[in-house]
C-alpha cells in the first residue's frame, strides 16, 4: 500500500507535468474581464499539443488515454489556477451522451469542437417543477413534419448566455407514466424563439440562467434516442455528471479555518488554543483527509484496471456540507468583521457563506445523494411513488 | 497508485472472515458477556495455532516477518467479530512495545509473545483514565524494583507479562518497563466496565522486579510512540466493528415492516444507513493512510494515527447507536446483540485516550508541522 505511480503512470506524470509547467503559467489568474475567451484560449493549447479530453478516441480529439492518465493530468492541472469551468458540461455530460447516441457525421462534426473548446455546450434538463423529480419535467416537443415543436422552460442552466448548443430533455408524450412520454434532443442556441435570462443567486452573481422556449424548433436529426426514450439517454448524461462532481473542497477548506483561527484573538488568546475550535478544526481535517485518501482509493482501482466502487458517491456530499460550515465558521470567529463590507466587497468568507447553498443543491441535493448512496449502495428499496404507473397529466401537480 | 490492499493480504482477509464466522460468531462473545470465563480462551488458542500474534514480529524472533499492512487485516476482521480475546492487548500494545526495546527483554520477551506462550498487556493509568505522561507518578521504579499501582488494565487479570509505565526514581522521567505477573508482590483485581465481553483489572505492585525497555533510561517518547502505533490497529478494529453494527442495522431495516413495508424503505431510515456509511468510508480511508504510515514508519505517523483514530471512533459511535435505534425497542434488549457493539465502541473509543485527546493532538501536531 503506497501512494505512487505505476512506472508507466510515472512516466505520463512527468510529462504531464513538464507540458503544464511550460504552458500553464500563461493562462492562470484572474480573467474576470474575459474569462470565456480565456477558457478557449487554455482549451485550445491543450488540444493543439494533444492534451485535450484525454480519454477520447484520437478521431474525436483525444488520445485514447486511460482512466487513470487522464486521471492523472486532471490532478496536476488542478495544480495550477486555470480557467476551465466553461467546458465541464459539454465534454463531461454532452459529449458521452453524443459518443452513445449521436449518428457517425453528428460525432465527426461536434466532438473535435468540443475537444477543442472552439464550441460550449449547456444542459437544459432541471425545470421550476422538475428539479430532484426531474423527469417530471414539462417542457413539449411536439412532432411537425421533419422538425420538432418546442414550447416551455428550463432553469438552473450554467452558461446559457454563452454557450453554442445544448442537450434537451422533453416532454413528448403526457399521456403516458412520466418516465416513458421523454425525448431527448440536442439544439443550437442561437435557434428563433429561444430566450436566456440570467437568475440573480443570494450571493448576488448569476452562474445560472432561464431558458425560455417559444416555438423553437429541432430538425428531428437532432433527437438523440428513440422518441419516448429520452429518460434512458438522459441517465447517460447524468451517470457522468455523478462522475464529473467530485469532491472539490473548493477555496473553504481546512487549512482556511486553520489559519483563521491561528490568527483571530477569542477571549484574549489564539482561538486555536481553546478546545472547543480545535475539536471542530480536528471534524474538518478528517473529513477533508478522508475523501481525500477515498480518491486514492479509486485512483487505484483505475491503476488496476478495475472500476471504481461506489465510495466516491460520497465526495460532494460531505464536501459541501463541509465548506458551508466552515465559511460559517470563520464568520463566527470574525465577529461584525465576518459580515460588513469592506471597500465595498464582502470578506471571501461571507461570499463563500453565500455561495455554499447552491453546492448541496445543485447536481443532486443532499437528500437525493443520501437516496443514491441508500439505493445504489447499500441496496434499500426506493422510495414510495405515488405516480408510478399514472399517466403523466393526470398526476398531481402543486407547485407551477 | 496503490492505495489499497494487495491480493495477497485480502487472501489473509478471506481466512480471517472464514476462521471468525465460524469460531467466533457473536454467541461466543455473548458465552462471555453471560458467563464466568474472563475470555474465550479456547478462540485465542486457535488464533494462535494460526499465527496470528507472530504476525509483525520478525522471524528472527520467532514470527512470520510480514509488515504491520497483515496486522490491519486481522485487526478489521476481529473487530468486527468481537471475539472476546486478549489480542490488542497482547499483540498491538505489548508486542509493539516490546519489539522496540532496544536491549535484552527484546530477546527474553519477543519470541514469547509472538507463539503465544504468554499474554502480554500494558499498564498505563493511575488517576486519570486518560494516557497522559503527567497524570502517571504513583508507580516508581528504583534500582529496578517497581512499586506503586496501575487501574483499568484491560486483560490485566488474564496477561503473564505487562509493559508498565513508571517513573526512573532517579530522573523522574516516565519509561516503559516491563513485569513478569507471576512474580511475588503482584496482586490482581478484576473490575467491571461496561463492556464486560474484555477483561480488566487494577494491578498493584510490591517489590516488583521491573526490566527497562528503552536502552537509555529517561527517554519518554517511547509511550507516546506506542500509543500512535497501536492506535492505528485500533482504528481497524473499530472500523471492522462499525462496518459490522451498519450492516447489522441494514439487514433488520430490510426485514423489519411497519405500515406495511420493509422500514428501509423510509428516507428516515435511508438516510440514516446512508450517513452510516459514508462515516464508515471517511474512517476506512483514514485507517488506510494509518496502516501506510504504520508499514512505512512514516514522519506522518503522529497525524495519520490520530486522524485513523478519531474517524474510526466517530464512525463506531454513529453506527453503534443508530444500529440500536433503527432497530427500535427490540435494539434495547438484553437479547438483541447490538448492544455488543454499543459497548466495544465506546470502550475502544477510550481506551487510549477519548475522541477529544486525539482530536487535540491532531491539532497539535499539524502546529508543529506546520511551524516547522
Amino acid at each position: 500500500m503506497d501512494f505512487n505511480d505505476t512506472k508507466e503512470e510515472a512516466t505520463f506524470r512527468e510529462q504531464a507535468k513538464s507540458w503544464l509547467a511550460e504552458n500553464a503559467p500563461a493562462y492562470q489568474g484572474d480573467h474576470t474581464d474575459d474569462f470565456l475567451a480565456a477558457a478557449k484560449a487554455w482549451q485550445k493549447a491543450k488540444y493543439d499539443a494533444g492534451w485535450a479530453c484525454l480519454s477520447w478516441p484520437k478521431e474525436w480529439g483525444g488520445r485514447d488515454a486511460t482512466p487513470a492518465e487522464a486521471k492523472i493530468f486532471a490532478d496536476e492541472e488542478t495544480e495550477y489556477d486555470l480557467p476551465v469551468g466553461p467546458f465541464l458540461i459539454g465534454q463531461g455530460m454532452a459529449a458521452p451522451t453524443m459518443m452513445a447516441y449521436a449518428s457517425e457525421e453528428q460525432k465527426a462534426r461536434f466532438l473535435p469542437k468540443l475537444a477543442s473548446g472552439e464550441e460550449v455546450w449547456c444542459q437544459l434538463f432541471s425545470e421550476p417543477a422538475g428539479g430532484s423529480d426531474l423527469a417530471a419535467l414539462r417542457t413539449r416537443s411536439v412532432r411537425d413534419g421533419d422538425d420538432w415543436v418546442i414550447n416551455g422552460q428550463k432553469i438552473w442552466t450554467s452558461g446559457a448566455h454563452y454557450s453554442d448548443f445544448g442537450i434537451l430533455v422533453t416532454r413528448s408524450d403526457p399521456t403516458v407514466p412520466k418516465h416513458m412520454g421523454l425525448t431527448y434532443f440536442f439544439l443550437d442556441m442561437r435557434s428563433p424563439g429561444l430566450e436566456v435570462k440570467p437568475i440573480k443567486q443570494i450571493s448576488g452573481q448569476s452562474n445560472f440562467n432561464e431558458v425560455y422556449f417559444t416555438d423553437v424548433r429541432i430538425p428531428d436529426s437532432q433527437r438523440l434516442g428513440a422518441e419516448g426514450d429520452g429518460w434512458r439517454v438522459a441517465l447517460t448524461t447524468l451517470m457522468n455528471e455523478r462522475a464529473a462532481i467530485g469532491g472539490a473542497s473548493g477555496e473553504m477548506n481546512f487549512q482556511t479555518a486553520f489559519n483563521l483561527a491561528s490568527e483571530t484573538d477569542l477571549d484574549g488568546q489564539p482561538a486555536i488554543v481553546d478546545r472547543g475550535v480545535r475539536s471542530q478544526l480536528a471534524d474538518w481535517y478528517c473529513k477533508e483527509k478522508g475523501l481525500e485518501f477515498t480518491g486514492a482509493r479509486s485512483q487505484t482501482a483505475l491503476s488496476r484496471g478495475e472500476v471504481p466502487g461506489p465510495e466516491n458517491s460520497i465526495g460532494k456530499l460531505v464536501a459541501a456540507k463541509k465548506t458551508q460550515d466552515i465559511a460559517s465558521f470563520c464568520i463566527e470567529l470574525l465577529g461584525m468583521t465576518g459580515v460588513a463590507l469592506d471597500h465595498e466587497q464582502l470578506s471571501a468568507y461571507a461570499e463563500a457563506y453565500l455561495g455554499a447553498p447552491g453546492s448541496r443543491i445543485a447536481g443532486g441535493s443532499d437528500e437525493i445523494m443520501l437516496n443514491i448512496i441508500a439505493e445504489r449502495v447499500l441496496g434499500l428499496p426506493q422510495d414510495i411513488r405515488v405516480d408510478k404507473g399514472v399517466p403523466f397529466n393526470e398526476v398531481p401537480m402543486g407547485a407551477k | 497508485m496503490n492505495f489499497e490492499f494487495s491480493a495477497e493480504q485480502n487472501l489473509l482477509r478471506e481466512q480471517a472472515v472464514g476462521f471468525l464466522s465460524d469460531r467466533a460468531p457473536l454467541s461466543v462473545a455473548r458465552r462471555i458477556l453471560d458467563g464466568d470465563e474472563t475470555y474465550a480462551s479456547e478462540v485465542w488458542q486457535e488464533i494462535i495455532n494460526l499465527g496470528w500474534t507472530a504476525t509483525a514480529v520478525p522471524e528472527s524472533h520467532g514470527g512470520f516477518g510480514f509488515g504491520h499492512l497483515e496486522l490491519c487485516v486481522v485487526a478489521e476482521e476481529l473487530g468486527r467479530s468481537l471475539a472476546p480475546v486478549p489480542f490488542s492487548s497482547s499483540v498491538y500494545l505489548a508486542t509493539e512495545a516490546i519489539a522496540s526495546a532496544a536491549n535484552d527483554v527484546r530477546d527474553d520477551w519477543l519470541p514469547k509473545l509472538a507463539c503465544g506462550e504468554v499474554i502480554g498487556c500494558v499498564a498505563l493509568y493511575e488517576v486519570s483514565g486518560a494516557p497522559d505522561p503527567d497524570r502517571m507518578n504513583d508507580c516508581t521504579v528504583s534500582d529496578g524494583v517497581l512499586n506503586g499501582g496501575k487501574r483499568w488494565v484491560t486483560d490485566g487479570a488474564i496477561a503473564d507479562m505487562s509493559v508498565v509505565t513508571a517513573r526512573d526514581a532517579d530522573t523522574g522521567n516516565l519509561c516503559l518497563y516491563v513485569v513478569d505477573l507471576s512474580a511475588e508482590g503482584v496482586q490482581r483485581s478484576t473490575i467491571d466496565t461496561i463492556d464486560p465481553t474484555r477483561n480488566h483489572a487494577d494491578l498493584q505492585f510490591d517489590n516488583v522486579s521491573a526490566m527497562p525497555l528503552a536502552s537509555e533510561i529517561g527517554d519518554s517518547t517511547g509511550l507516546r510512540r506506542l500509543l500512535d502505533r497501536s492506535a492505528v490497529l485500533f482504528a481497524f478494529e473499530q472500523l471492522g466493528g462499525a462496518e459490522a453494527a451498519l450492516n447489522m442495522a441494514r439487514e433488520y431495516a430490510l426485514g423489519r415492516y411497519a405500515f406495511g413495508r420493509p422500514i428501509a424503505g423510509y428516507q428516515a431510515i435511508k438516510h440514516k444507513l446512508a450517513k452510516m456509511y459514508v462515516a464508515v468510508q471517511l474512517a476506512r480511508s483514514n485507517c488506510y493512510y494509518g496502516a501506510w504510515a504504520l508499514a512505512t514508519d512514516a514522519p506522518e505517523l503522529p497525524v495519520a494515527a490520530a486522524t485513523a483514530r478519531v474517524s474510526a471512533s466517530q464512525a463506531y459511535r454513529e453506527c453503534s447507536e443508530e444500529n440500536i435505534q433503527i432497530h427500535g425497542g427490540m435494539g434495547f434488549t438484553w437479547e438483541f446483540d447490538c448492544h455488543l457493539y454499543y459497548r466495544r465502541a465506546k470502550l475502544l473509543s477510550v481506551n487510549l485516550g477519548g475522541e477529544y485527546d486525539w482530536k487535540h493532538r491532531l491539532i497539535s501536531c499539524i502546529e508543529a508541522d506546520q511551524a516547522a
